[in-house]
């Protein structure tokens, strides 16, 4: 996926001069062409990055100017309970609410995976969430919604006979599983991707199976699930990334502070709290470099173990 | 019965089942969107309490929009619906003008270090925005650029990888002996790009605008670090505002905002369907 065509416009030894000429013709367009992207990679990626990695072996409060500190950073994360409490946090809500999200997924794109009347409206109503899901207006709701006195105690109640009156965000026992299911809630998007998988499954497969007799069953676990681990694998990866991650919506429903008993403390948002309410820059920066070492291992093993799991119909394939 | 009814009423029962569950799920997944739009003609004590989950509000109370729009007296709705539309206007024009080019140079000129500059493009979608979050505030402080529309504007002239690799892919489809013709013709790479790959790429041009708009529109983080004035704030920054958890909240015109919020969300959805499943399906963005 990350390679073009292989070609080497380098190896111009025993070349004309208007041979060369147009090579380096054809060298400058492509990076006028690429000069936007290449500009804001080094402006707004590699220096970033590098000043960060800087930045976290510093004390830093922006208003003077940073005094390295050695490791002082790292040690201090070693005694940081919050820092271990919103790691422990953002583990929960990535390896819940990603497999949940995708098994949903899953599950939804394998029942709409036939053709009946009606079955794009279906699809499009089950992707609404994951369209509307990011916005503020939801996460606002969201709280509402599981709030004491909110529509979800109000239904529990008419339906069971009950009288709860649990602030579902209010309990730090409950607070994080709202978050959880907020993120559940959008698996549209990647039953959308699924459903793609599931089409280009070739039908013959599936005719050679009938011959043999195979029955559903088998034709799910030796077809069907072998042909969507690719598509599995990619979403993985990039939403657990996301998931280890994310701040707005922990933020929003628990209005900034992570609270009850810093139960929805997610990592992103005590990074942010230490950058923008403390002013400790050289901290938080080696929390963020903590979080790449995180995304970094995590993707790693990913990578590592899917080839035993990972099908791919051929190697040359893209 | 015979065989062939039974079979029949065996299929038929099963699409009944189907389109059952189907509809009760579609409706549970619908029913907090419906309930947040329906909170907005309620009045505070029907949202509050036994009959909250209710989705018919007792009457349609319109004040609830007019109040919400007011905001606090001094700044409006009007002025953080404005900034929206110019934070996203110009940063989705941008980020897939750029996008355009920077994907032209990587599909269709062979230069040296292209498949380098390429990978590295991949890479920085593993790094965490939390790791150029810090410096990229200092950069932009030091540069005065706090409190305009500057920072959150000016990156997304870089380009978006994910929109590069779409339209990559988008370009790769297209027959070089297009470009090659073009040449003989006279034209030089820039015109090949803007007469010829441009109007060709226009799928995936305006799948990117959809997604840019979405993120844009939604963005959160970038409007909180960057915007603390009141007359700067995006719609979803003024949302966020207006149900801080410290002051006592006005909820029916919280929704009355958050649902018009996500009126040009929902509008562009209907619209454009079809190119964002496309998107979504070729680059697995969300």
């Amino acid at each position: 996926m990350t390679s073009l065509t292989k070609d080497s416009p380098g190896k111009d030894l025993g070349k004309s001069l208007s041979e060369r000429k147009a090579l380096f013709r054809e060298n400058l367009a492509g990076y006028a062409f690429i000069a936007p992207w290449l500009i804001g990679f080094f402006a707004f990626s590699i220096i970033p990055i590098l000043t960060s990695l800087y930045y976290s072996f510093t004390s830093y409060d922006i208003l003077g100017s940073p005094v390295l500190n050695g490791v002082d950073n790292f040690k201090n994360m070693v005694q940081d309970k919050l820092f271990w409490k919103s790691l422990a946090v953002t583990f929960n809500y990535a390896f819940i609410s990603v497999p949940l999200r995708l098994l949903f997924a899953f599950f939804v794109a394998l029942m709409f995976n036939r053709d009946v009347k009606g079955i794009r409206l279906y699809q499009m109503v089950y992707y609404i969430p994951s369209i509307v899901g990011g916005s503020i207006a939801v996460a606002v709701m969201w709280r509402r919604l599981f709030m004491a006195d909110g529509a979800v105690n109000s239904v529990i109640n008419l339906l069971f006979g009950l009288d709860v009156s649990t602030s579902w965000i209010g309990k730090p026992e409950t607070a994080l599983w709202t978050l959880i299911l907020l993120a559940t809630w959008q698996f549209g998007s990647s039953m959308l991707i699924f459903l793609a998988g599931l089409k280009q499954i070739p039908h013959f497969y599936y005719e050679a199976a009938d011959i043999d007799g195979a029955n559903r069953f088998r034709k799910f676990v030796s077809i069907t699930f072998p042909h969507l681990t690719p598509v599995i694998f990619f979403n993985l990866i990039m939403q657990i990334i996301a998931g280890f991650t994310v701040f707005t919506q922990a933020f929003v429903v628990s209005g900034g502070s992570g609270d009850p008993l810093n139960s929805t403390l997610v990592y992103a948002l005590y990074l942010y709290q230490r950058a923008f309410k403390y002013y400790e820059m050289g901290y938080s920066s080696a929390m963020a470099w903590v979080l790449v070492l995180i995304v970094g291992l995590f993707t790693a093993i990913v990578f590592k173990s899917s080839s035993s799991w990972v099908y791919y119909e051929s190697k040359e394939g893209n | 019965m015979d065989s062939k009814t039974k079979k029949l009423l065996k299929r038929n029962l099963s699409s009944l089942g189907f389109h059952t569950a189907a509809v009760i799920i579609g409706f549970l997944m619908l029913y907090p969107v419906l309930w947040m739009i329906s909170n907005s003609f309620k009045t505070t004590q029907e949202i509050f309490g036994q009959n909250s989950f209710s989705l018919i509000p007792g009457e349609l109370l319109t004040e609830n929009y007019t109040r919400g729009w007011r905001y606090n007296g001094t700044t409006t709705f009007t002025t953080f619906f404005k900034n929206s539309f110019i934070y996203t206007g110009f940063a989705t024009l941008g980020a897939v003008l750029s996008s355009s080019l920077i994907a032209f140079g990587f599909a269709r000129i062979r230069f040296a270090g292209r498949n380098f500059w390429y990978t590295c493009m991949f890479l920085t979608l593993m790094i965490p925005f939390q790791v150029v979050m810090v410096p990229q505030f200092i950069i932009f402080y030091k540069l005065g650029w706090v409190n305009t529309f500057l920072p959150l504007i000016v990156p997304m002239f870089g380009g978006v990888p994910f929109f590069i690799f779409l339209m990559v892919q988008f370009i790769r489809q297209i027959p070089v002996d297009l470009d090659n013709s073009a040449k003989i013709d006279g034209c030089n790479k820039f015109m090949i790009y803007s007469r010829i790959i441009f109007p060709l790429i226009k799928p995936a041009l305006i799948t990117a605008t959809i997604f840019s708009f979405y993120w844009r529109w939604d963005d959160f983080i970038g409007p909180l670090l960057f915007l603390n004035k009141p007359k700067l704030f995006t719609v979803s920054l003024a949302l966020r505002m207006f149900a801080d958890p410290q002051t006592s909240t006005d909820w029916p015109a919280i929704f009355a905002m958050g649902t018009l919020s996500l009126i040009p969300v929902i509008v562009i959805f209907l619209i454009f369907q079809k190119y964002i499943v496309q998107g979504l399906v070729t680059t697995g963005l969300k």
